[in-house]
């Protein structure tokens, strides 16, 4: 846990009325379900990371014993507990993605954000992690920025990609080598009677 | 191959529109009424009857496992659970139903709830799929606006509510009963069973957790008839089945086939053929992660099916094809995955909170070759020890991977022992 904390936390209001929203889709009793969500809440509040006072805040609101909230936070990789770059890049290295370069993907992160694996760049803009499966197989290698997931990489489009975010620029996110999500890239070999002009061009040299 | 008026998951590409308007066009919610006047028996009995088996790994009836649920609501509610933690390596076809055709979920959520006396259904989302969950909840919203589910779902006088609760980042919770500790706000370990969820689930109430796309195919098949399901595919293996199929291939993708399809016709007709052609073809792991790896000389002919797959050591699962050509390092790959299970472990059991570090540790050596031969027994000794001595499959998955591996390609891994040896000496 990140040894500077800040001394208290609370939700704004906005906040606030998204956790109610939340505690309410689970029965009567069964607040805890809630803590998940609520740890998120957290973190996108605090830019990226929880502070121990949240941990006490949250535990407070669904009625938990603190350490409870705490085990809760330190089991599910997705919530940290010290801060990361403005940027939390996620390379995914398992073997999908490992197949079709997600070495090279990684090559990118450290060529352009000085990063390697674990390492949070000086400026503050960029923290790069490698990950496991982010669930975007067939469209690999991948790696998730924020929310947001960009697809079908190589060396040249993860570049791009980091640059951009670097100048401050909207990279586009999903695929980079231009499929709409899944379909084969060179057109689809099924539901062609739906979609005719989406087909694959089969045989012939045009 | 599957025709296209066969296909379940007409929008799999998100072509068109996946919201209510879109969802009609294609058929969702047309007179859902209809259907849940079935009743709940007949709804089950045709479930059954289609012969679906779960999409998410195990291939258990569906049907049946409705069954399990109590018949009468006594004091404890019943609940429906849809497992969307998809985080199976190699598997992104929940993703595309969340995404694209959430509207089939939600339906078949409705149905299946009602035919299990359940009034509502939490869908547990991976938390990384930060859209996904976005685009379900949109759909949520307009199908509660137009009364599809909500107080008075589709007008049947039955209280239907819908939920998305999402994850964050625990390859463990997709087991089912460590999904269930995590919806209660837990760490997510699993738990022993019995008991089993459909007599003690969440929050201690009768419970059955179903994959996504086991849900999503149901209104189809009420609507369709068990007959047109099971008429698809091979006996006790029927239906259409959403494919993965990533790594070395020309034209990775996700499509809908029938189960029992050739896996050679499979990747040439849709993902373009192997990179290089099929005689560069080294070896496939057909199932997502946790299944064994097969060699080309079986992918040549096998059928993309449970039982098909079962009879060649190895596994439909979640139907995530990794194809390997010639130029892997097959160890490096495998060894990959160890890490992962490694990694995922959640820690409670100790044949796979120590078996899953030692056997990566281990793999690392294989793939350097800085090992002794007698080593790959001991490897293939430690997976047995591990395999079905834990509470969840976690242990199961983590040797089964190194057990294909040595079991097709243990000539390769001595192969590497004896060239370190072999390098080792002459710099001696």
């Amino acid at each position: 846990m990140q040894t500077e904390q800040p001394s208290s936390f609370s939700f704004t209001s906005e906040n606030l009325d998204k956790a109610n929203w939340h505690i309410a889709k689970y029965p009567e009793g069964r607040q805890q379900s809630a803590v998940m969500p609520l740890l998120d809440l957290a973190q996108r509040q605090n830019g990226g990371w929880i502070p121990q006072a949240a941990i006490e805040v949250i535990a407070d609101m669904l009625d938990m014993a603190s350490i409870r909230v705490y085990e809760v936070a330190t089991f599910y990789t997705m919530y940290n507990l010290s801060p990361v770059g403005e940027h939390f890049v996620q390379v995914c290295t398992n073997l999908p993605c490992w197949l079709r370069g997600s070495d090279q993907v990684m090559e990118a992160c450290k060529k352009v954000t000085g990063c390697s694996n674990g390492e949070t760049s000086e400026d503050g803009k960029f923290t790069v992690l490698e990950v496991e499966c982010l669930g975007a197989c067939v469209n690999a290698p991948m790696m998730q920025i924020g929310d947001d997931y960009y697809e079908d990489l190589d060396s040249a489009s993860a570049e791009e990609i980091l640059k951009a975010l670097k100048a401050g620029e909207t990279p586009k996110v999903g695929s980079q080598a231009g499929r709409h999500t899944c379909e084969p890239a060179g057109g689809i070999t099924s539901l062609t009677d739906r979609y005719p002009d989406r087909a694959a061009k089969s045989g012939g040299d045009d | 191959m599957l025709a296209d008026k066969d296909r379940i998951f007409t929008n799999i590409y998100g072509f068109d529109s996946p919201w209510l308007d879109g969802a009609k066009a294609r058929g969702d919610w047309d007179n859902t009424k209809k259907l849940i006047e079935m009743g709940r028996e007949k709804i089950v009995d045709e479930m059954k009857e289609s012969g679906l088996r779960g999409r998410g790994g195990a291939g258990f009836p569906t049907g049946v496992k409705w069954s399990f649920m109590p018949k009468e609501i006594g004091d404890r509610p019943h609940y429906l659970v849809i497992n969307a933690d998809e985080g199976e390596p190699g598997t992104c076809k929940d993703r595309e139903i969340m995404r694209s055709e959430p509207h089939k979920l939600i339906e078949g959520a409705l149905v299946a709830s009602f035919a299990m006396g359940a009034h509502a259904a939490y869908c547990y989302v991976r938390g990384e799929f930060h859209h996904e969950i976005a685009s379900l909840q949109k759909a949520v919203d307009e199908a509660y606006e137009a009364g599809l589910i909500g107080d008075d779902a589709c007008g049947t006088g039955w209280k239907f509510d819908f939920y998305v609760h999402s994850g964050a980042g625990a390859y463990i919770c997709g087991e089912e009963t460590s999904l269930i500790e995590s919806l209660e706000g837990k760490k997510g370990q699993p738990r022993l069973k019995p008991p089993f969820p459909a007599g003690v689930g969440v929050w201690g109430c009768p419970t059955t957790v179903n994959n996504v796309e086991s849900i999503a195919v149901a209104p189809t098949i009420l609507r369709r008839g068990a007959d047109w399901f099971s008429g698809i595919g091979r006996p006790n293996n029927v239906g259409t089945k959403l494919f993965n199929i990533s790594g070395h291939v020309n034209q990775p993708c996700t499509v809908e086939e029938e189960m029992g399809i050739p896996l050679k016709e499979l990747i040439e007709k849709h993902a373009g053929g192997v990179r290089g052609g099929w005689d560069n073809l080294l070896a496939i792991i057909p199932g997502g992660a946790s299944v064994p790896i097969l060699p080309k000389s079986i992918c040549d002919t096998v059928l993309m099916d449970f039982d098909s797959l079962r009879e060649v050591r190895s596994g439909l699962g979640t139907a995530a094809i990794m194809v390997m050509d010639q130029s892997t390092d097959v160890i490096k790959a495998i060894a990959r995955l160890s890490a992962f299970y490694k990694h995922e472990s959640c820690g409670q059991c100790t044949p796979c909170r120590e078996g899953t570090g030692w056997m990566s540790r281990v793999m690392q050596r294989m793939v350097t070759g800085n090992a002794h031969v007698d080593e790959i027994d001991t490897l293939e000794e430690v997976t047995r020890q591990v395999e079905g001595h834990t509470i969840c499959a976690l242990g199961d998955a983590a040797a089964w991977p190194i057990q294909g591996l040595i079991r097709h390609f243990r000539p390769e891994m001595e192969k590497r022992i004896l060239d370190f040896q072999a390098r080792s000496q002459a710099a001696e």
